[in-house]
């Protein structure tokens, strides 16, 4: 891959799987890039994307973190619905 | 330890995890499928999560708790799958050394899974209709219908 982007797998759980008709998919994008600028993409680019949130919940590598926080190449995003345990 | 099952759960054991005799009081919470006044004929819930998450979240929950209270020792399962109204979704036992904590600690680890354990329900109605529930307890608002939808 260029030194200058970024490759992320994006992970949808529950609604949001329904809404984009899928449990996951890649993005890429430049480098250095945000959480953010990953539901922007995914948003923009993949079908059903604009029925998500502008700021869902998120997590990287399996821990909560906010719209404004850094992804590495490699990384696991994920978009998580309104969390609903217990 | 893995924090997740797909099969009922047992109190016994949730008990048996944090039993002690230094430990002289013990809190059991389970969580229930709910089908009461406020629903809408509820049948089952399908529980679904991101389980890696889960499994770390959890770890990290039981850590901060631990961290807490020093001296309690804590078991926590969350089901999933289809889960009848009437069948326990989620089991926590706290055990320590005197019943106030006890009973703080197992009030902050349902607490706690209901703000950070990435779990989601669907309701699945005696009409055959299926609905994502949100953390209020209500219907889902479609995102589209959502104030915060572009």
């Amino acid at each position: 891959m260029h030194a200058t982007s970024a490759t992320v797998r994006v992970r949808f759980f529950a609604h949001y799987a329904e809404l984009v008709g899928r449990s996951e998919a890649e993005v890429s994008l430049p480098f250095p890039a945000t959480v953010g600028d990953v539901v922007r993409r995914v948003r923009e680019d993949l079908p059903g994307g604009r029925q998500l949130p502008e700021r869902p919940l998120t997590a990287v590598n399996l821990k909560h973190v906010k719209l404004d926080a850094s992804v590495r190449n490699g990384d696991e995003v994920a978009f998580l619905p309104p969390i609903a345990g217990g | 330890m893995t924090y997740l099952t797909r099969t009922p759960l047992s109190i016994d054991q949730l008990v048996a995890d944090v039993s002690s005799p230094a430990r002289g009081g013990t809190c059991v919470f389970l969580g229930t499928v709910r089908n009461g006044p406020e629903e809408t004929g509820v049948k089952a819930i399908e529980y679904s999560a991101y389980e890696e998450m889960v499994e770390a979240e959890f770890a990290r929950l039981v850590a901060d708790a631990t961290k807490r209270w020093p001296d309690a020792r804590i078991a926590v399962r969350h089901r999933l799958g289809t889960i009848p109204a009437g069948e326990a979704s989620i089991g926590i036992a706290a055990a320590a050394p005197h019943r106030a904590q006890a009973f703080e600690v197992c009030r902050f680890v349902i607490e706690e899974v209901k703000r950070r354990i990435p779990v989601w329900k669907k309701e699945l109605r005696e009409d055959g209709t299926e609905v994502w529930v949100d953390p209020s307890g209500h219907p889902t608002v479609r995102p589209s219908d959502s104030p915060t939808h572009a």
